[in-house]
C-alpha cells in the first residue's frame, strides 16, 4: 500500500488549490464519495488477509481522517471567503441620518426645585400638602391675622375674581399659606407638612411675575421652638445649594401670621452676574419664616397654651434663579424652547437626598 | 424711611460707630437698605490752598493755579472764573473718581493746552453735594490744609435708608428709632419730650370736630407776626440729607417734626382762614384744590377739614392750596390732630395721593401726641421765625389705653428656646416704655401709646428675642417626627411627577404658563364662567382663570413656530379651574404638538397626528399603572377638539378622564395660530386610585407554558363602526383564550363594496391546555359569530 501516501500527498494539495465551495466538493467527491479514491481503497480492505488488514486498516483510516479533516478545514477558509466577499457588496453608508424622532423633552427648573425641595424636607419627615389657588377672603387674610384695612393686605397686591351679586369677591392666593390654615383646621397635630403651589399677586416688572411659585412649611408639635426654625432651614439651605458651609443669619422681620417673626439670609459671593452661596461676604435673603402666630393657631381652633410651632415661606423661582443660575425670571413662563432645553432638566433626573438633587 | 446718623445722635448717646449701629439696626429689625456715607464717596477730596494763579498762556479762561496740597505742591489748570490766589478750595488728586461728572481722572498728569494739570480742583456740584455755579468751591479759609472735604462742606453724616415694617409706625421717627436702638444695646436713650410752650392770647381759631370717629382729637395754636423765611442750615441740611426739598421755615418745621417723632402736622395761614375750622366728613360735590396743584373730588367717606370757604383739607392726607402759607404769611396756625388709619389708608387709596402724612396716619400715630406735635412746632417755630403764641386750643380727646398685655416670661424659652433672665427681661422691655406690674408667672404690661402691635405674651416674646439677637436662639435640627414617617407625597402628586417624566422621555418640553388668560379665548375652551374673570387684571388678556391648558400651549407652540422652531412639542401638567370653589380646580396633564413639515432621504416620516397623540396618552396612562384597555374612546366632549378626528377618553358612561386628537381648526384659528396642532388633555384628578396592596410581594408569576396561537381574520364592515368595536366583540368571543386582536389592515376600494370597509386583525390566542384544530376552528367560528352579532361583520372569504 505504497500509494497511500502518494494518495495523502495528492489529496491535500487538490485540497489545498480548491479556489471555491464547488471546487472542493469535487475533490472530495473524487477522494471520498462512494466512488472515490481513499473510498476504494477502504473497500479493498474486506479483501485482504487478516494480516494484511492489522497492517493497513488504521493506514487507511488515518488518511480518510487527514483527508476529512482538510476538506473540512479548507471548507472553512472558503465559506469565511465568501462571506467576506458578499458583505464586501452590501456596504451602506451609515453617516446617513436614522428616521427622524422627537428629541427627548426636558422637565422645567421650576418644577424640578419644587421636587429638590420636598425631597429635603421628606427627608425630615414633612408630608406634601396643597390647596386651591382661588381662595376665600378668609383663609387667605383673615385667618392669617391680616386684620381688615390692615396694611399689611396692601402688600400683597391681591388679585380679586368678580364678585358675585352682594357677595366678597374671591382672590388668588397671594402665598400658600392659607394652606396652612386648611391643615390646622382638618387634621390634627402633630403636623409636619410642605405646602408647594402657585401663587399670584398683581405685579409684573423685571423682578416681578404677576404668578410665581412658592413652598410653605408649617410644623405643630409639643415643644417645638425658634431653635429648631433656625436648625431645620439651616439644615434645609445647605442641603439645597448643596454645600456645607452655608452660612446664615435671621433677622427679626414683621409678618402678621408669625409671632416672633423673621428673615433668613444666607452669604453669598456676587461675581459677574453669578451668585454662590457659600462664599463672599454679601447677604442674600431667601425666606420668610416665625413661629405661628397665637392669633393664627386659635382662628383654627388650636390653643396656643398647648399648641405651637413654626412656618416658613420661600420663593421658588427666585431659588430656582439662585441655584441654576437663570438670569432673568420672565422667561419662566414663556414656554421658549431654546429656553427650556437649555435651562431644564432630563426626565430621568429625580432629586433625592440621598441619591443628589441636581 | 432715611435719617442720618448725626439726627439719632440727637436721641441716642452712643459711641457706636455707623458699622456698629447698621449691626444693631439689623439685630433689632430695621432692615437696612442703602446707606450712603459722604465719608467714603468723598475720600478722595480734602482741602487746598491757591498760592498763585495766574492766566493761562494760551487760553483766556484758563487760569494755572499753584496748589498746596495733600500730595505736596502742585500745578493744576483750572478754568473756574473765581479760582484766585489765597482761595481755600477742595482739591482731587489724579485718578480722584468724580462723582458729579462720573468719572475718574487720568492717572497721568494731562496737558491742558501744553500746560501740564496735576489734579483738579472741584466745584460741590461736582462732588454731588450742592448747586454752586460759580465755578468751585470757595471755602472758609480757618479750613485747615488736608481737612477731608466731607468735614469741609458739613456733609460727614451719612444717610441711613431702611425698611419700615406696617406694624412699626413709630420707626417712622427717628426719636423712635433711637428708642429700639439703645433697647438693642447701642447706648442711652436721651429722653426730649415736647415742652409746654404758655401762650400769651387765647387762640382765636375755633375747632370744631363734627365726625369723632373720623378724628378725634384736632390740637391748634396759633403764632401771630412770624417771619416765614428760610429754615435753619441745619434743619435745611438733614431735610436735604433725607431727600426732602426745604421750602420755608413753616413747612420745614412741620416736616421735620414729621421726620423726628413720627408726627404729622399742618399749618395755615390765619389769614385765610374763614371761621371755624371743622373736621368732618365730606359732602358730594366738594372738592378740594391740594397743595400739589391738584384738584380731588370729595366723597362723603372722606374726612375733610372745611372752614366757611369750604374744604381747605384732606385730614391726614394733604392740606388745600387756598389756605397755604407762603413768605407773606404773618400769622399761622398750626394743626395737631388724629385722624382715623382706616379712613386715611381709604382716602389716599381714592385719591392715588402719597403723602408722609398719609404714610404715618394709616400705619398709625401715636394719638397721644396732639398736644405735643402742637408745642414742638410752637417751640422751633418761635425760635428761628418770631411771633407771639397763643394758648392752645383742642377738641376732643383720645382715651389712654387701660387695656394690658399680659406677658409670661416662661413663653421667652418655650417659643424660642432662649434662655433670658429675668432681671434682662425687665431691662428690655422697661427701655421699649413698658409699664411693667411685675406678678411672678404673668407679667401685667402696658404698652407706650405709639405701639399698636401689642396684644399678647408672644408679641413681648419677639421683643425680647430680637433685642437680645436672634444670633443666640439655639440651632437645633428637628427631632424625628411624632408616630413615625409616611410617604411624602400624596397619590395626585405622585401622578403629576410620573407622568411629567414619561411625557418629556417622549420628547415634549415642560412648560409653565399663566393660570390665566384672556376672556374671549377661554370662552373657547369652556362656557364663560363669570366666577372666574379676574376683577383686576395685571393685563386684559389675562383676564379669566383658564379652563384648560392647551389654549396657551397652542399660542406657545405658534410663538415657538414664528422664532423658528416650527415642531414644537410643549407639555405642562397644572392647575385648570371648573369653578371658584375650593374643590373646582384640577390638575391636569396637558400636550400640544404642532407638527412640523419633516423629510427624510428613506421617505417621508409619518407627521404627529392624532394617533401620535393617542400613543403618547396611552403612554402616561399605561406609566400611571392604568391599563389602556379599561378606557372607551368616545366622541369629543369639549369644545375644543376637532369633532371627527379627536376622542374622548372614558371611564364608563360618566367619568370622562381626558381627550386626545386634532384641536378644533375654528378655535386653532381664534387662537391665532396656524393648524394643524394636535395634543391631549389627562384629567389626574379623574383617574381612579389603584388598589394598594397590603404587601409589596409581587403574585408568584402564572408562565405560560403554550406557545401563543396567532390567526389572521378580515371582515366586511358599515364604514361608519369603529374598528374598535370590531376588535372589542372579537377578544369578547373568549376573553379567557383571546389575548389581543391587533389591527392591522383598513381597506376600502376595489374589492370592498360601496359604503362598506375591510379591517382585518391578528387574534392572539393563549391555550391554557393544548387546543386541537377543532378547538381552534369551534374558537375561530365563535370570533365570528360574536363579531356578525356586535358589528354586522362578516368574515371576508
Amino acid at each position: 500500500m505504497s500509494d497511500i501516501k502518494t494518495i495523502e500527498k495528492e489529496a491535500l494539495a487538490a485540497i489545498d488549490a480548491a479556489a471555491s465551495l464547488d471546487g472542493l466538493d469535487a475533490v472530495r467527491v473524487a477522494e471520498l464519495g462512494k466512488k472515490g479514491r481513499v473510498s476504494g481503497l477502504m473497500s479493498g480492505l474486506g479483501k485482504m488477509s487478516p494480516d494484511e488488514r492489522k497492517e493497513n486498516g488504521p493506514k487507511l483510516n488515518a488518511l480518510k481522517v487527514t483527508v476529512e479533516e482538510a476538506v473540512r478545514a479548507r471548507k472553512a477558509v472558503l465559506e469565511t471567503k465568501a462571506l467576506e466577499a458578499q458583505l464586501a457588496t452590501e456596504k451602506v453608508d451609515l453617516t446617513l441620518p436614522p428616521a427622524p424622532g422627537p428629541r427627548t423633552g426636558t422637565l422645567h427648573p421650576v418644577m424640578q426645585v419644587f421636587e429638590e425641595i420636598a425631597a429635603i424636607f421628606g427627608d425630615m419627615g414633612f408630608t406634601v400638602a396643597e390647596g386651591p389657588d382661588i381662595e376665600d377672603d378668609w383663609h387667605n387674610f383673615t385667618a392669617l391675622n391680616f386684620p381688615e384695612g390692615h396694611p399689611a393686605r396692601e402688600m400683597h397686591d391681591t388679585f380679586f375674581l368678580d364678585a358675585p351679586e352682594g357677595g366678597t369677591p374671591k382672590v388668588l392666593r397671594t402665598h400658600t399659606s392659607p394652606v396652612q390654615i386648611r391643615t390646622m383646621m382638618n387634621q390634627k397635630p402633630p403636623l409636619r407638612i410642605l405646602v408647594p403651589g402657585r401663587v399670584y399677586r398683581n405685579d409684573w416688572d423685571a423682578t416681578h411675575t404677576p404668578m410665581f411659585h412658592q413652598v410653605e412649611g408649617l410644623v405643630i408639635e409639643e415643644g417645638i421652638h425658634m431653635g429648631h426654625l433656625k436648625g431645620c432651614l439651616i439644615d434645609f439651605v445647605k442641603a439645597f445649594f448643596e454645600v456645607d458651609n452655608v452660612v446664615a443669619r435671621f433677622r427679626p422681620h414683621f409678618f402678621p401670621f408669625t409671632e416672633p417673626s423673621a428673615e433668613m439670609d444666607v452669604q453669598c459671593l456676587r461675581e459677574g452676574g453669578m451668585v454662590e452661596v457659600g462664599k463672599g461676604a454679601e447677604w442674600l435673603e431667601v425666606l420668610g419664616c416665625g413661629m405661628v402666630h397665637p392669633n393664627v393657631l386659635r382662628n383654627c381652633g388650636l390653643d396656643p397654651a398647648t399648641h405651637q410651632g413654626f412656618a416658613f415661606g420661600m420663593g421658588v423661582d427666585r431659588l430656582a434663579m439662585l441655584k441654576y443660575g437663570m438670569p432673568d425670571l420672565r422667561p419662566y413662563f414663556e414656554a421658549d424652547p431654546q429656553w427650556t432645553r437649555h435651562y431644564g432638566f432630563a426626565p430621568w433626573t429625580t432629586p433625592s437626598v440621598s441619591g443628589g438633587l441636581s | 424711611m432715611k435719617f442720618t446718623l448725626s439726627w439719632l445722635t440727637d436721641h441716642l448717646a452712643t459711641k457706636a460707630g455707623l458699622d456698629e449701629i447698621l449691626a444693631l439696626m439689623l439685630k433689632a429689625g430695621l432692615e437696612v437698605e442703602e446707606v450712603v456715607d459722604p465719608n467714603q464717596t468723598l475720600k478722595d477730596f480734602t482741602v487746598c490752598k491757591v498760592i498763585e494763579a495766574v492766566p493761562h498762556p494760551d487760553a483766556d479762561k484758563l487760569r494755572v493755579c499753584t496748589v498746596e496740597t495733600v500730595d505736596g505742591t502742585k500745578q493744576i489748570v483750572c478754568g473756574a472764573p473765581n479760582a484766585r490766589a489765597g482761595m481755600t478750595a477742595i482739591y482731587a488728586g489724579l485718578g480722584a473718581y468724580i462723582p458729579g461728572l462720573e468719572f475718574a481722572l487720568d492717572k497721568k498728569p494731562r496737558a491742558i493746552r501744553g500746560v501740564e494739570s496735576h489734579g483738579m480742583m472741584c466745584s460741590t456740584k461736582e462732588l454731588n453735594a450742592g448747586e454752586d455755579h460759580d465755578g468751585i468751591a470757595d471755602l472758609d479759609d480757618s479750613l485747615p490744609l488736608g481737612t477731608p472735604a466731607a468735614v469741609a462742606l458739613g456733609l460727614n453724616d451719612p444717610v441711613i435708608d431702611f425698611e419700615v415694617t406696617p406694624n412699626r409706625p413709630d420707626w417712622l421717627g427717628v426719636q423712635g428709632i433711637a428708642r429700639d436702638l439703645a433697647a438693642a444695646g447701642a447706648g442711652r436713650f436721651i429722653r426730649s419730650d415736647a415742652k409746654k410752650v404758655p401762650g400769651s392770647f387765647d387762640c382765636p381759631v375755633e375747632i370744631k370736630l363734627e365726625a369723632p370717629d373720623a378724628c378725634p382729637m384736632f390740637a391748634g395754636a396759633m403764632i401771630r407776626g412770624v417771619t416765614n423765611g428760610p429754615s435753619p442750615d441745619w434743619m435745611q441740611a438733614r431735610l436735604k440729607a433725607v431727600g426732602i426739598q426745604p421750602k420755608s421755615l413753616l413747612v420745614d418745621v412741620t416736616n421735620y417734626i414729621s421726620l423726628d417723632r413720627a408726627r404729622p402736622l399742618h399749618v395755615y395761614d390765619a389769614a385765610k382762614l374763614r371761621g371755624t375750622v371743622v373736621a368732618r366728613l365730606g359732602k358730594a360735590g366738594e372738592s378740594l384744590e391740594a397743595l400739589d396743584g391738584k384738584t380731588y373730588k370729595v366723597t362723603p367717606e372722606m374726612c375733610v377739614i372745611a372752614d366757611g370757604s369750604g374744604v381747605i383739607g384732606l385730614g391726614g392726607v394733604m392740606g388745600g392750596a387756598s389756605t397755604a402759607v407762603s413768605d407773606e404769611t404773618v400769622d399761622v396756625f398750626i394743626e395737631s390732630a388724629w385722624f382715623d388709619p382706616l379712613r386715611t389708608a381709604r382716602t389716599g387709596r381714592a385719591t392715588g395721593i402719597h403723602s408722609d402724612a398719609r404714610y404715618r396716619f394709616e400705619r398709625g400715630v401715636d394719638p397721644q401726641s396732639c398736644v405735643d406735635g402742637v408745642n414742638l412746632a410752637l417751640e422751633l417755630i418761635l425760635e428761628h421765625g418770631g411771633g407771639t403764641a397763643s394758648k392752645l386750643n383742642a377738641a376732643g380727646s383720645i382715651p389712654a389705653r387701660i387695656d394690658k398685655v399680659t406677658f409670661y416670661p416662661a413663653d421667652v424659652e418655650r417659643l424660642t428656646g432662649l434662655v433670658v433672665k429675668l432681671p434682662e427681661m425687665r431691662r428690655i422691655i422697661k427701655d421699649l416704655e413698658f409699664d411693667i406690674e411685675d406678678a411672678g408667672d404673668a407679667w401685667y404690661l402696658l404698652p407706650p401709646s405709639f405701639r399698636f402691635d401689642m396684644e399678647q405674651s408672644a408679641d413681648l416674646v419677639e421683643e425680647v428675642a430680637r433685642l437680645i439677637g436672634y444670633d443666640s436662639l439655639p440651632v437645633t435640627s428637628l427631632p424625628e417626627p411624632v408616630g413615625g414617617r409616611r410617604a411624602i407625597t400624596t397619590p395626585i402628586q405622585e401622578r403629576v411627577r410620573v407622568s411629567r417624566r414619561v411625557i418629556a422621555a417622549r420628547g415634549f418640553l415642560e412648560a409653565v404658563t399663566w393660570s390665566f388668560m384672556a376672556k374671549d379665548h377661554a370662552a373657547l375652551f369652556a362656557k364663560h364662567d363669570p366666577a372666574l374673570a379676574v376683577a383686576n387684571p395685571v393685563a386684559s388678556e389675562l383676564n379669566q382663570m383658564r379652563p384648560s391648558i392647551i389654549g396657551n400651549l397652542a399660542v406657545a407652540a405658534q410663538r415657538a413656530a414664528n422664532h423658528g422652531e416650527p415642531g414644537a412639542r410643549l407639555f405642562e401638567v397644572g392647575p385648570i379651574y371648573l369653578g371658584d370653589g375650593p374643590k373646582d380646580q384640577r390638575t391636569v396633564a396637558s400636550g400640544v404638538v404642532r407638527p412640523a413639515n419633516q423629510r427624510h432621504w428613506q421617505g417621508k416620516p409619518h407627521a404627529y397626528d392624532s394617533y401620535a397623540a393617542k400613543a403618547d396618552l396611552f403612554a402616561v396612562l399605561d406609566a400611571l399603572g392604568q391599563p389602556g384597555e379599561r378606557f372607551q374612546v368616545g366622541a369629543p366632549t369639549q369644545p375644543h377638539w376637532h369633532p371627527g378626528q379627536a376622542a374622548c377618553l372614558k371611564l364608563g358612561p360618566k367619568v370622562t378622564v381626558g381627550h386626545f386628537g386634532a384641536i378644533h381648526p375654528g378655535v386653532l384659528k381664534a387662537l391665532g395660530v396656524d393648524g394643524p396642532m394636535f395634543g391631549f388633555e389627562l384629567n389626574l384628578n379623574a383617574l381612579p386610585q389603584m388598589k394598594t396592596r397590603p404587601t409589596k410581594t409581587k403574585p408568584v408569576l402564572q408562565r405560560a407554558d403554550l406557545t401563543p396561537i396567532r390567526r389572521d381574520l378580515a371582515f366586511l364592515v358599515d364604514e361608519a363602526v369603529p374598528a374598535g368595536d370590531l376588535v372589542k366583540h372579537a377578544v369578547g368571543a373568549d376573553k379567557q383564550l383571546i389575548v389581543s386582536a391587533d389591527v392591522f389592515d383598513v381597506y376600502q376600494g376595489a374589492g370592498v363594496p360601496e359604503g362598506r370597509k375591510s379591517v382585518a386583525f391578528e387574534v392572539t390566542i393563549q391555550p391554557l391546555e393544548k387546543l386541537t384544530d377543532e378547538d381552534i376552528q369551534g374558537l375561530m367560528d365563535r370570533i365570528v359569530a360574536s363579531v356578525a352579532k356586535g358589528a354586522r361583520g362578516v368574515l371576508r372569504g
